[in-house]
């Protein structure tokens, strides 16, 4: 099966592009912004200002492509390396540095952004998406839920219920695997003897569609089907798209005990980024300046996310209690007053 | 007022529920054209449709997921579980998920589901049909957990599991579906969450118990009246949380505690119990406390059942030996 692809690896267009000039500048500034988070990140965490951080350098097309699909209010459910997408949904980079920097007010988007802090388990969450957009239905609204999630998560026996109450109830979901090669160690042969995660869908009912991951254009295009099937009451869609996790799984992960540097190298070609920035080219939409001056104001916007994730004070040692439940329950009560008593550990 | 078995209250109140909110729906296996294993949703699909009472696809995990989705997303779920020896595949998504969302998110997200689950032995069934697990789920972070064992305590509690803006895990004695009937309100009425209540008075000892053990613990005082001795009975209702202020009162009113449990003894809700009374009551106590519990055993089958579930002869026995004390 070949996967669906607008954009070639030179640049060049097959067919009609799926959007006009200005918003292909509006999606590319979008990537690079991600590109300048995402590498900001690895940098804070060697110095030890973030935990853990898991890079999505190489998947910023899947990411910005999918979303660019979707209506402001719709819901977007994804894991932790699916942070350039929660961005472009509306998720502040600020929350998710919060996150990164062990603080829960990073799982708090603002109230309009409909977008749940990412999934650290991997697969529970893509049943996650089905209950939400069930509910908008269930509620005379027309917005959709999108889950994203990995070739490692269509192994969990979540993705198989996920997928299967999406078919029986013709929920709005569409769910986007950004296969990425590898989870963490395994490659995708690993994770099933299907020839193609897409094969799956039909066993759920629903479409499954092939695409390029790296390909601004080709993500755009097959998610924006998906999204008008489900809004249009047609049921779920799933998409697999074939892309390539540049770095290692987290900051923590080796890559170099399980992977080429031939296959990094390979895929580092068919970079979704260079790709838009030679289709830019060719259709006069590029130059020089200009991306300097997006790339600055890039690292700009990282920047001041990062001031204000960092200058968040601290929270008081009773709110790990407060934020349990609506009200504190009793026994909340209780054991903030034994924490008060005797304090936390240094 | 209506005449009603604790599976009819709990109709009832699903009922209202359903009447009264049209964010409510119900969601689980069977519950709609059947109208439950238990019946105990019965007639709600004939009268609501299947829009709202929801019959799944046999996949626990994923309905507590869907449901979970639903209720942040602005609709009221009540899921139904069949046995509690099921609810397993769902556990991970009320452990990982269900019970965190509101913490994850600083309450910029919540889950108000609820999460219905029959529960417990003492009627000869198949395996994982008896299960007592109920302190795995009083274990867990972010969710409440409450078991009524009458009538008007279930349709109060169940209404106010729904309305509240917490998960809940809902548990039901099977055994006491249809054991009693009692005049229950027709209309709404809340029967607040965390609360225990005293069903019988005493002077002698405090046994504290919840669900089915509840009118085991009841026949037991019964019985030991006739031997001059007298023993309250506290009805615990709520596992989390825990009433922790009527089980210090009580303990330091007698002097003497018995928890009667029919889960297994390590680790559960007759151990937390015991260690309130230890840690609040230890100077009032006249006697160790004494845990009557099921054993760290699968739940036998019918043949051999009644070794261990408790019942009359075991808990008296206890009452017997904190009398000797």
């Amino acid at each position: 099966m070949e996967p669906i692809r607008l954009l070639e690896v030179d640049g060049t267009l097959r067919g009609d592009p799926p959007v006009d000039l200005d918003e292909t500048r509006r999606l590319f500034t979008a990537m690079v912004t991600a590109r300048a988070y995402d590498s900001k990140c690895n940098a804070m965490q060697v110095q030890g200002r973030l935990a853990t951080y898991a890079s999505f350098e190489g998947q910023e097309a899947a990411q910005i492509g999918s979303i660019a699909a979707l209506r402001n209010d719709d819901w977007v459910v994804a894991t932790y390396r699916d942070a350039a997408a929660m961005w472009f949904q509306g998720y502040l980079w600020a929350n998710l540095l919060l996150g990164r920097m062990g603080d829960e007010r990073g799982g708090a988007p603002p109230e309009d952004v409909n977008v749940l802090p990412p999934s650290i388990t991997v697969g529970a969450h893509m049943i996650h998406a089905v209950g939400l957009g069930w509910a908008e239905s269930l509620q005379g609204s027309d917005r959709i839920a999108m889950a994203l999630f990995g070739d490692g998560a269509t192994s969990e026996g979540d993705f198989h219920e996920a997928m299967n109450f999406a078919g029986v109830f013709s929920t709005p979901t569409v769910f986007l695997c950004q296969n990425n090669g590898f989870a963490i160690s395994m490659p995708r042969q690993r994770q099933t003897a299907a020839e193609w995660l897409t094969n799956k869908a039909i066993g759920y009912g629903m479409p499954g569609v092939l695409v390029d991951g790296n390909d601004l254009f080709a993500m755009i295009g097959v998610t924006r089907d998906a999204v008008g099937r489900a809004r249009a009451g047609d049921g779920p869609t799933f998409i697999e798209a074939l892309t390539f996790r540049v770095g290692p799984h987290t900051t923590t992960d080796d890559a170099a005990r399980y992977r080429s540097d031939d296959l990094v190298e390979e895929w580092r070609r068919r970079d979704p980024i260079d790709r838009v920035r030679l289709y830019l080219q060719r259709s006069g939409g590029w130059d020089e300046a200009w991306e300097t001056e997006l790339a600055e104001s890039a690292r700009g916007a990282i920047e001041e996310a990062v001031t204000a994730a960092e200058s968040v004070d601290p929270f008081e040692p009773g709110a790990i209690f407060d934020r349990m439940y609506s009200t504190p329950t009793s026994a909340m009560d209780r054991q903030r007053a034994a924490l008060r008593r005797d304090g936390g550990d240094d | 007022m209506t005449e009603l078995n604790l599976a009819q209250a709990i109709n009832s109140a699903l009922d209202l529920a359903l009447a009264n909110d049209q964010r409510v729906v119900l969601l689980g296996e069977d519950i709609g054209v059947t109208g439950g294993v238990f019946r105990v949703t019965d007639g709600l699909y004939q009268r609501y449709g299947g829009d709202r009472v929801i019959d799944a696809p046999v996949a626990e995990s994923g309905i507590v997921g869907a449901a979970f989705g639903m209720a942040i997303a602005g609709i009221r779920p009540i899921v139904e579980i069949q046995f509690l020896g099921f609810a397993y595949p769902a556990y991970d998504q009320i452990v990982s998920h269900v019970g965190r969302i509101r913490n994850r998110s600083n309450h910029r997200f919540s889950a108000p589901l609820v999460i219905r689950i029959p529960y417990g032995g003492g009627i000869g069934a198949a395996e994982h049909h008896s299960e007592s697990s109920e302190a795995i789920f009083a274990h867990t972070p972010g969710i409440k957990v409450v078991v009524p064992s009458t009538p008007y305590d279930a349709k109060g509690m169940l209404l106010a599991a729904i309305a509240d803006p917490d998960p809940v895990v809902f548990l039901e004695p099977i055994r006491l579906y249809r054991a009693v009937k009692q005049d229950v309100p027709d209309d709404e009425y809340l029967v607040p969450l965390g609360v225990a209540t005293t069903v019988r008075e005493g002077t002698a000892v405090s046994l504290f118990s919840y669900g089915s053990m509840v009118r085991e613990s009841r026949r037991a005082a019964e019985a030991l009246s006739g031997e001059g001795v007298s023993v309250e009975v506290i009805d615990l209702r709520s596992l989390a949380p825990l009433d922790e202020e009527a089980i210090v009162a009580a303990a330091r009113r007698t002097g003497r505690a018995v928890v009667v449990t029919e889960s297994p003894r390590t680790a559960g809700m007759a151990s937390e119990v015991a260690a309130v009374v230890q840690e609040r009551a230890l100077y009032s106590l006249l006697a160790p406390v004494e845990r009557v519990t099921g054993w760290d055993t699968v739940v036998p089958l019918k043949r051999t059942e009644h070794h261990h579930v408790p019942g009359l002869k075991r808990i008296s026995a206890a009452v017997r030996r904190v009398m000797e004390a």
